[in-house]
């Protein structure tokens, strides 16, 4: 801010002490020089900046924004790739499912066939055992009758002998037929 | 205007510290004599080399700091030729980035204490802001011909009042270039002047302590100023230019 004028400079804008005669900026002896240099120093300025600076500074920031559209427009591609590859899981998953509930679908049919044929096959076998079972017992309950009958015969004949009677063994099976009738 | 006051003893020369002096020896100021307004330019000069071709030597996609700093200028200055003058207006960007810089580069050198600051010179300031006046109109002249004219005549404006609007336009037209320039070396000089008389106001035991707030305050505002300056100065030959491109309104 300050230069301080110590030594006197000889002129018509500066007193015998140094100090300035009236505003500086005013003193038409210093303009030429300011204009001289000003002039020198914007020229100097303006080619070092439009021949070197500039340019490059430009080609910079061009290509860090090229850059940074590539990065983004990857970023992109890899964003797309993304969500195809996701929407390829999605459909996979999908599938798989779906051949799991066939084949779950599958699966309980074929077991409902076998199981109607096995179910058949041992209805058939009770069918067969009870129609067996009962043709045993048929037999026994013939059986029993028959016995019945014989030992009654024996028994009545026993019991008239020893009544002191005789008695024919028709008329005796008669009656008795009779009564296992009643 | 050379503010002498005496003050207990105290002598104020507000104004010494833009005197023109040779670097070397005490002979008269010619022309081409290298002065302290020289080496102040020059060490403007390389004070932007600096940032801006050393900064961006290295080209570098992630930018250092310099380098960075060099761009934000870069790309402010860009951005403001291109909002106000338009696509067209991008090829003088170069001449309006030399102003800029030059001037806030000059400007904020000048907050250096002992340092001198050429912006408050008027002489200075009235090359720039005359060279961007006498630029202006020529390329006006040779873009748009005669109708670079119709700058100063209002066609939506009533009839009647076209030819007194046109008085007004032209005057103002011609004025640009003086308050362009005045206001750039008015700013820097009197915030420089008004500090300097705060410095001697700082002599005095008894009010001291107020003058060096006062110094620490305007140095802050002069910082803004400098930058503001710089900011104003450009974008007013960013409306120039526009004006010069596009006379029609």
């Amino acid at each position: 801010m300050a230069t301080e004028t110590t030594d006197a400079v000889a002129g018509a804008c500066v007193d015998a002490g140094g100090s300035a005669l009236g505003m500086p900026q005013l003193c038409a002896d210093w303009m030429p020089n300011q204009i001289f240099w000003l002039v020198v120093t914007l020229i100097a300025i303006f080619f070092v900046m439009s021949r070197i600076a500039l340019p490059r500074i430009g080609a910079v920031l061009a290509e860090r924004s090229g850059t940074i559209t590539n990065d983004i427009a990857a970023a992109e591609e890899l964003k797309n790739k993304a969500a195809e590859a996701e929407a390829a899981y999605d459909q996979a998953l999908l599938d798989a499912r779906a051949e799991a509930q066939k084949i779950v679908a599958e699966a309980k049919a074929e077991i409902q066939a076998e199981l109607d044929v096995e179910l058949q096959k041992a209805d058939a076998e009770i069918a067969a055992k009870t129609a067996e079972s009962e043709a045993a017992i048929a037999e026994i309950r013939e059986g029993a009758k028959k016995s019945v009958t014989a030992v009654a015969k024996d028994t009545a004949k026993e019991l008239v002998a020893a009544m002191g009677g005789s008695a024919d063994a028709k008329t005796i099976t008669a009656a008795i037929n009779a009564r296992m009738k009643g | 205007m050379a503010e002498e006051k005496a003050e207990g003893g105290l002598v104020f020369h507000p104004l010494d510290q833009f005197i023109v002096k040779p670097l070397f020896g005490d002979g008269p100021v010619h022309w081409y004599t290298p002065t302290n307004v020289t080496l102040w330019m020059g060490i403007a000069l390389l004070a932007i080399l600096a940032v801006f071709v050393l900064g961006s030597r290295g080209r570098a996609i992630i930018p250092t700091r310099l380098q960075s700093i060099g761009e934000l200028i870069y790309g402010f200055i860009y951005k403001m030729v291109e909002d106000v003058t338009g696509k067209d207006g991008v090829k003088y960007f170069p001449y309006i980035m030399t102003l800029f810089l030059f001037i806030l580069f000059a400007n904020y050198l000048a907050l250096i204490p002992m340092s001198y600051s050429p912006t408050s010179m008027i002489a200075v300031t009235a090359v720039l802001g005359f060279g961007v006046f006498i630029c202006v109109t020529i390329l006006g002249f040779v873009k748009n011909g005669a109708s670079f004219l119709g700058l100063f005549w209002m066609s939506d404006a009533p009839a009647i009042l076209r030819p007194i609007i046109a008085i007004i336009e032209v005057i103002s037209y011609f004025v640009r270039p003086v308050s362009h320039s005045i206001r750039l070396a008015g700013n820097i000089m009197a915030g420089h002047a008004v500090l300097k008389v705060f410095a001697g106001f700082a002599a005095l035991t008894l009010v001291s302590p107020v003058a060096i707030f006062g110094i620490v305050a305007i140095y802050g505002l002069e910082v803004l100023v400098a930058g503001i300056q710089a900011y104003v100065f450009t974008i007013l030959t960013c409306v120039y230019l526009k004006d010069a491109l596009h006379p029609a309104h």
